[in-house]
């Protein structure tokens, strides 16, 4: 009996011995003394546009995010709805994860879904994203499409402060396929470029800016071949009106 | 033997209920108005700040807290020496108080002067869940005073703490309104030139990095007693009086200048220890510092208490007066600091610059062949003089600031500003000895990604620190990042370096200005764990922190959780 409670205790010293170091690794404190994961939903664009063909566009392009710093979870959507068709002309939703891989720049990899009006696609996606010297935003991704198909995005946008209110920013995009894929209006080659600026006003906090702006975009040998076989435009300029949101 | 068991207990209890305090707060929701706006916050007995807690030195107190929240919650006793397990701090000291609980803190009061105590939970604390602390010395105080306010300053804003933590991890300039504009560069470059001008920013955009990176979050509401500059705090004097201002810095992120215009304050405390009297006209509060000053006001005129924030984008306001409704001028904010290269030691290497153009003001007092000073230099020490750079004579200096830093505070009207240099203790606390070790922290972060971190690691990702009861550690604070750092250890005094042997300050607080570095030794003398981080409330959250565990003491029991009474060092 006494040998029986003797090894009890010897076992519960032991526990003991075992508990505390691992309690103390445990450290409670990091729980309730630190913020962990976060949260955002924004659209950079949110946006109607009139080209000089008297086209009309509604554009949505944002994101929603939930993470720690080592780790996101990023939905990525981007949408051109067209008024004359009533129909998306694209519309892509991309499931990333990203992370960071050096001070300013993170990789992310995940799927892009293309589900617009016409064929579907489905790609798979790495990218890399940050801050480049001098302030540019930079965003780059490496699609292949699950009809084998591989093309690359690239891009850029730079802040210019009016005042610390209004604010022009500048943004450069640009799409090259190293294969075609015609079904969806994709030439080898350089695609196309949209260049855009915008003057916004950051009414609510960064959670609400008006803007206004014009859109340049232009496609380019192959693809405008195929966008003018289709009866579309090869290139066209925008009066574009909307807001950036932020919550 | 049953009467006089009774009776040794009640003559042992007598000199205790003289000396023993029991104080009930409660931990409330409630409605914050600043005058600019009104916002759902958290309170102490209904109101935020809380109430001022009076103690005496040699009292035992009793402060049952109960918890009003549908959330955790916690009080910790900003810079009071008491035993681990009564200092607040949820994870490290204790479980935290649940919703509906009540809990009991109880611990001897072993020090007087001007403390505060605040939540130390998620963001409660800027929330509006703070108050202050006043302890009435044993023995006599050192100066003497006529009458006595707390001035405790905060940063309201209308975000709640949550909201601005994750705006900041969206995008860390989200608070952001005093960057360079297109119109800053063409006035600067009808000064300087257009090349300078452009060179200047081409530098700063190489490394990334703002010169108007100061305060991480504008758009507060400076309140001094719950009271924002509108509605005004008021403070009654009788002309001829000595009044006693215990100025508490209870805000999240923001440090103040502060001024009277018109009247010399004598600083007599600093973080709650009597300093060796120093005339300022202006003197700088680091989050979650104190000072006490005392200022003799003659005339039967009305003077405004005016706090500017650091980075200048706001203020806090009061007056103290011979009688209600005089008021006197509110004078207007000074222009915004900007950062200089000095203040980015530690981002020298990231930028690969043309040193030969940089601007000559931002490069003032440096060579060009010194660029990796910061880290090196040690421009806490004082005196010891080991940068020998091209001395600019106009520029202010301050041993506490990096040599040519943008950030060094002037006084307005050209007076006296205090320096950390100036602080001699009045009565040394502990006898000076040599350290027994050293233990470099790096101060380190990734703004853009707002990210603090010690030594480069997260809290999350960190062990604790380990010290050993009896020693005296000298803490090597290396500021890499280009803000600055309120660094506040918990149970345990800072004593600061300022090259005065034994008279160096007791603090509980020590500002790290950007690349400066800056020594404090502790004795350490009360076992357990204890919290050790940034005060700035979202630097602290995104892992600006760690844990200290001190291991041994000469009373086991309270290392294993059980009260006692013995504080080390304090006889």
């Amino acid at each position: 009996m006494s040998r029986l409670t003797a090894s009890m205790c010897g076992l519960a010293l032991t526990a003991t011995a075992l508990a505390t170091p691992a309690i103390a690794q445990e450290d409670a404190g990091k729980e309730t003394q630190t913020s962990r994961t976060f949260w955002g939903v924004s659209a950079e664009k949110f946006e109607y546009r009139y080209s000089d063909s008297d086209e009309e566009l509604a554009v949505i392009e944002g994101d929603a995010y939930y993470g720690s710093d080592e780790l996101k979870f990023l939905w990525l959507f981007e949408g051109e709805w067209e008024e004359a068709h009533n129909a998306w002309e694209t519309l892509e939703n991309q499931f990333v994860a990203q992370t960071p891989v050096s001070d300013f720049w993170d990789a992310k990899a995940g799927i892009r879904v293309d589900t617009p009006e016409g064929p579907d696609r489905v790609f798979g996606v790495l990218g890399l994203t940050g801050l480049a010297p001098y302030w540019f935003e930079v965003d780059t991704n490496l699609y292949v499409s699950d009809e084998g198909d591989a093309s690359v995005d690239f891009e850029a946008e730079y802040e210019l402060l009016i005042t610390n209110y209004w604010i022009v920013s500048a943004t450069f995009e640009t799409l090259v396929a190293f294969s075609e894929d015609k079904e969806i209006g994709v030439g080898q080659g350089l695609n196309s470029t949209e260049v855009g600026v915008r003057l916004s006003y950051d009414l609510i906090d960064r959670a609400f800016s008006p803007y206004v702006g014009v859109v340049h975009e232009r496609k380019y040998s192959d693809t405008a071949d195929l966008a003018r076989d289709a009866g579309g435009s090869t290139e066209d300029w925008f009066a574009v009106v909307g807001a950036r949101i932020s919550f | 033997m049953n009467k006089g068991f009774l009776l040794t207990i009640l003559a042992g209890l007598l000199p205790l209920t003289l000396l023993a305090g029991e104080y009930d707060i409660s931990v409330d929701r409630v409605q914050i108005d600043t005058g600019d706006f009104v916002k759902e916050g958290i309170g102490y007995n209904g109101a935020s700040p809380g109430p001022v807690l009076r103690f005496q030195e040699g009292e035992e107190v009793t402060i049952n807290v109960t918890n009003n929240l549908d959330e955790m919650t916690s009080i910790h006793w900003h810079g009071l020496i008491l035993p681990f397990e009564q200092d607040g701090v949820p994870g490290i000291s204790f479980p935290g108080i649940k919703p509906g609980e009540t809990f009991t803190y109880k611990f001897p009061v072993v020090q007087n002067g001007t403390y505060w105590f605040h939540s130390h939970s998620g963001f409660q604390e800027p929330n509006g869940a703070y108050g202050a602390i006043v302890i009435e010395p044993e023995g006599r105080e050192p100066f003497r005073y006529d009458r006595e306010y707390v001035v405790q300053l905060t940063d309201k804003h209308p975000h709640s703490g949550d909201r601005i933590m994750r705006n900041l991890k969206m995008s860390a300039d989200y608070y952001n309104r005093q960057q360079q504009t297109v119109g800053d560069f063409f006035s600067e470059s009808a000064e300087k030139g257009f090349m300078v001008t452009l060179m200047d920013r081409m530098m700063w955009g190489d490394m990334r990095m703002m010169k108007a990176d100061i305060e991480d979050v504008q758009g507060f509401t400076g309140l001094i007693n719950g009271k924002g500059p509108e509605q005004n705090w008021l403070g009654l004097f009788k002309p001829g009086e000595r009044v006693r201002l215990r100025f508490i810095n209870s805000s999240a992120m923001t440090y103040f200048d502060i001024r009277i215009p018109g009247l010399e304050m004598t600083v007599v405390q600093a973080d709650g220890n009597n300093v060796q009297p120093v005339n300022v006209d202006e003197f700088r509060i680091g989050v979650a510092e104190t000072y006490d000053v005392i200022v003799h006001i003659k005339d039967e005129e009305a003077y405004t208490i005016f706090a500017e924030s650091m980075g200048r984008s706001g203020y806090a306001r009061g007056t103290l007066a011979p009688e209600d409704g005089m008021t006197a001028e509110v004078p207007e904010l000074r222009q915004a600091p900007l950062l200089t290269m000095a203040d980015m030691g530690g981002h020298m290497d990231h930028g690969g610059m043309d040193h030969g153009d940089m601007n000559e003001d931002d490069m003032a007092g440096m060579d060009s062949g010194d660029m990796a000073m910061g880290a090196e230099v040690d421009h806490g020490a004082m005196g010891h003089g080991s940068m020998d750079h091209g001395d600019d004579a106009s520029l202010p200096e301050d041993p506490f600031y990096a040599k040519g830093s943008g950030l060094v505070p002037t006084a307005s009207n050209g007076g006296k500003f205090l320096s950390y240099s100036d602080l001699k203790a009045q009565k040394p606390l502990y006898e000076d000895r040599e350290p027994t070790r050293e233990i470099e922290l790096r101060l380190t972060g990734n703004m853009e990604r707002y990210e603090w971190s010690i030594n480069g690691t997260k809290y999350e990702d960190a062990d604790p620190i380990v010290l050993q009861y009896g020693e005296r550690v000298r803490f090597k604070f290396v500021n890499e990042t280009m803000m600055t750092h309120p660094m506040h250890l918990h149970g345990m005094w800072s004593i600061l370096e300022v090259g005065e042997g034994k008279w160096n300050p007791l603090k509980h607080v020590i500002s790290v200005a950007p690349a400066t570095t800056v020594y404090m030794e502790t004795e350490v003398d009360a076992p357990g764990e204890w919290a050790f981080h940034c005060h700035l409330s979202y630097h602290a959250a995104s892992g600006m922190f760690r844990k200290i565990v001190v291991e041994g003491g000469p009373d086991s029991t309270v290392a294993e959780g059980k009260l006692s009474g013995k504080q080390g060092g304090e006889s």
